[in-house]
């Protein structure tokens, strides 16, 4: 079976630093790396073609040229195929337009692959803009059933298997492929590459997709196609410390509670 | 101007490796003397026994370059997980590529760049350090072997190692040209491994003497030709110099991040460490220091891949580096004050573990003897 992986490339957090005086983030210099939910993606499907070697693992992402080196990491650490979503005309696309993009992309790939997609992954949501859109949304525009955040994953005849985390505690769910999942942490670490493996990424072939390969309509797309809008970006006003009430047991936790709220003539 | 794309790649790798594998455990390996057999295996699975390995042997076929790059970084964390590594890439395969059979190459080498066996590389003696050629090992032929007797030392790996390459002395009366290097299957009757040396640095890692005593060893286990080892002995020092150069230059980095790091967070008299000017000025000095060695260390092993004689270069650059590493360790704990003499820290490990750097693989001393012999002539 086919496995297409959905990556995207970000920032690293971990090395971004906060100018104080203008509170602002301090980008230059900052390398670019794999949104971490999608390793666990892409680590995932890798684990899945250890089982069943039959197994292609194609990875796909949209962005800028730099992007590439993104793909290059993914060849390096167990996919078969990188595929490129690159056009000027798609810079400042919105998740939805995204989502549309993307799921244009997996019809071309299947096409030029030959074999549909039994699985679709994709990180549960990006470092930077962190809202998890575009897992959701691709499964709505492809018409697949669902699964998000999850930690494991098994297959099973043409059923996968998914535990999630819930707030409760985990759940098991499963759904009849093809199916879209997206990955939160896995108990399992990605893979290291093998100097060999990365130097064959680096003379791998990546194709690139442009808007005309896809078939997409200039006017859909980019900043004027796409529904949301950005008014402004701010630092949010930082709250006033709370007050955490944490007594022996929960009943005298509750006492109180009621006890504060009364004094404050808010009950 | 060294490097490609390729060795840039190669080098990320190792540094994320580094970063992620070694850091937190550093410390650890120097207290317990041991480095987890798990980091041997991630370090196989990498490829990074065989890097500088043909392929036709199981390697990866890369270039000195190529090997600096992952050296430098891991010892930035951790030289005591290096010396396998740098072992199987140069002491320990050099003189079989040099002087060996084909069929001595296909039986050992492939085995070394997957990491399944250890060859370990006997030269040094109780009585014979930087004067190898005056060792006293024996080797007598009788029959279809020879038999052997001696003790070498600081054997690195000895109590795993699976072969040795020994160096005895079949002709005397010759002095270092009698000398024949041999392939010793460490479980042979008569071969035993000595006490695990307790080193002041480089923990983690056992060096032993090996103990030879009427060990029969067949005549097809020889190196290369009889009375001829000596001179693969040399030349295997002399292209294995660039590895401690790059231990050197690592080990630098490694303390002048910590010493950094330290200073922008330590304050004293009211202001960082980071904003005196005195101890700005040190650093920029060990930065110098470190950058000059770097860039004897990149010329040698850019040298050696284009095929240049680099006796006198790699001798330079071990000889500076590693002596320059000393200061950089040193002035690195200065900056940390007393908290750079507890373990707690990892520059009271860093400065340990340099130690041994002008000393192993032949002395500053001895490197001084290479560079004026170039000049002077012998």
């Amino acid at each position: 079976m086919n496995i297409l992986v959905c990556i995207k490339q970000v920032p690293d957090i971990e090395k971004i630093k906060i100018d104080s005086a203008k509170n602002e983030m301090i980008m230059t210099g900052v390398p670019n790396i794999v949104n971490q939910f999608d390793t666990y993606a892409l680590e995932t499907a890798v684990r899945i073609k250890d089982a069943n070697p039959e197994t292609r693992v194609i990875v796909v992402t949209m962005g800028p040229a730099q992007t590439k080196d993104a793909l290059k990491n993914c060849l390096s650490v167990g996919a078969d195929k990188a595929y490129m979503i690159c056009d000027d005309i798609l810079s400042d696309s919105d998740t939805l337009v995204t989502s549309y993009v993307l799921s244009q992309a997996a019809k071309v790939i299947e096409e030029r692959e030959g074999q549909p997609f039994s699985l679709f992954l994709c990180g549960k949501q990006a470092a930077d803009g962190d809202t998890g859109h575009v897992g959701p949304q691709l499964a709505e525009y492809l018409g697949l059933p669902q699964i998000t955040s999850a930690m494991e994953i098994s297959i099973d005849g043409n059923k996968v298997l998914v535990r999630r985390l819930t707030e409760e505690g985990a759940e098991i769910k499963a759904a009849e492929m093809p199916a879209l999942v997206t990955m939160s942490q896995t108990e399992y670490e990605p893979r290291y590459a093998s100097v060999k493996t990365k130097m064959a990424a680096n003379r791998a072939e990546i194709p690139v997709l442009t808007a005309s390969d896809l078939g997409l309509d200039a006017a859909c797309v980019g900043l004027g196609g796409s529904p949301s809008k950005l008014i402004k970006t701010f630092v949010p006003e930082r709250k006033k410390g709370g007050l955490k009430i944490e007594e022996e047991t929960g009943e005298l936790s509750a006492q109180k509670l009621v006890a504060l709220l009364s004094d404050a003539g808010a009950i | 101007m060294f490097f490609n794309e390729d060795h840039n790649d190669i080098r990320d790798l190792a540094r994320e490796f580094a970063e992620k594998e070694l850091a937190p455990i550093a410390n650890e390996i120097d207290q317990t003397d041991e480095v987890p057999q798990r980091i041997y295996d991630l370090m196989a699975e990498m490829g990074l026994f065989g890097l500088k390995i043909p392929e036709e042997y199981g390697g990866l076929g890369l270039d000195t370059r190529s090997y600096v790059c992952v050296m430098e970084e891991i010892c930035k964390k951790s030289i005591a997980s290096s010396l396998i590594m740098s072992s199987c890439n140069s002491l320990s395969t050099a003189p079989m590529l040099l002087a060996g059979s084909e069929e001595q190459k296909q039986k050992y080498i492939p085995k070394i760049a997957s990491g399944e066996e250890f060859m370990a590389f006997g030269l040094t003696e109780p009585g014979a350090g930087s004067d190898a050629g005056s060792m006293s090992t024996r080797a007598v032929e009788d029959g279809d072997s020879y038999i052997l007797n001696g003790r070498k030392t600081f054997i690195t790996g000895a109590p795993f190692a699976k072969n040795t390459i020994v160096f005895a002395k079949t002709n005397p009366e010759k002095g270092a040209k009698g000398i024949t290097s041999f392939i010793v299957d460490m479980s042979l009757p008569g071969v035993s491994v000595g006490k695990h040396e307790d080193k002041m640095g480089l923990r983690g890692v056992a060096t032993s003497d090996v103990v030879l005593e009427d060990v029969r060893v067949p005549k097809s286990e020889i190196l290369g030709e009889v009375d001829r080892g000596f001179i693969t002995a040399m030349k295997t020092l002399s292209v294995g110099r660039i590895g401690v150069a790059t231990q050197g230059i690592g080990v630098s980095q490694g303390a002048l991040d910590e010493a950094v790091k330290y200073m922008l967070e330590r304050k004293q008299f009211g202001q960082r460490l980071a904003d005196f000017q005195s101890l700005r000025f040190i650093i920029a000095d060990m930065e110098t220091k470190l950058n000059a060695a770097r860039m004897l260390v990149y010329n040698t092993a850019y040298e050696m891949d284009m095929g240049m004689d680099v006796t006198k270069s790699a001798a330079m650059a071990k000889l500076f580096a590693t002596e320059s590493s000393l200061e950089i360790v040193s002035a690195a704990l200065q900056m940390h004050g007393g908290y750079g003499y507890v373990k707690e820290y990892p520059i009271e490990r860093m400065y340990r573990d340099a130690r041994v750097l002008t000393i192993f693989e032949g002395t500053s001393q001895v490197q001084q003897m290479v560079i004026a012999g170039a000049i002077f002539g012998k």
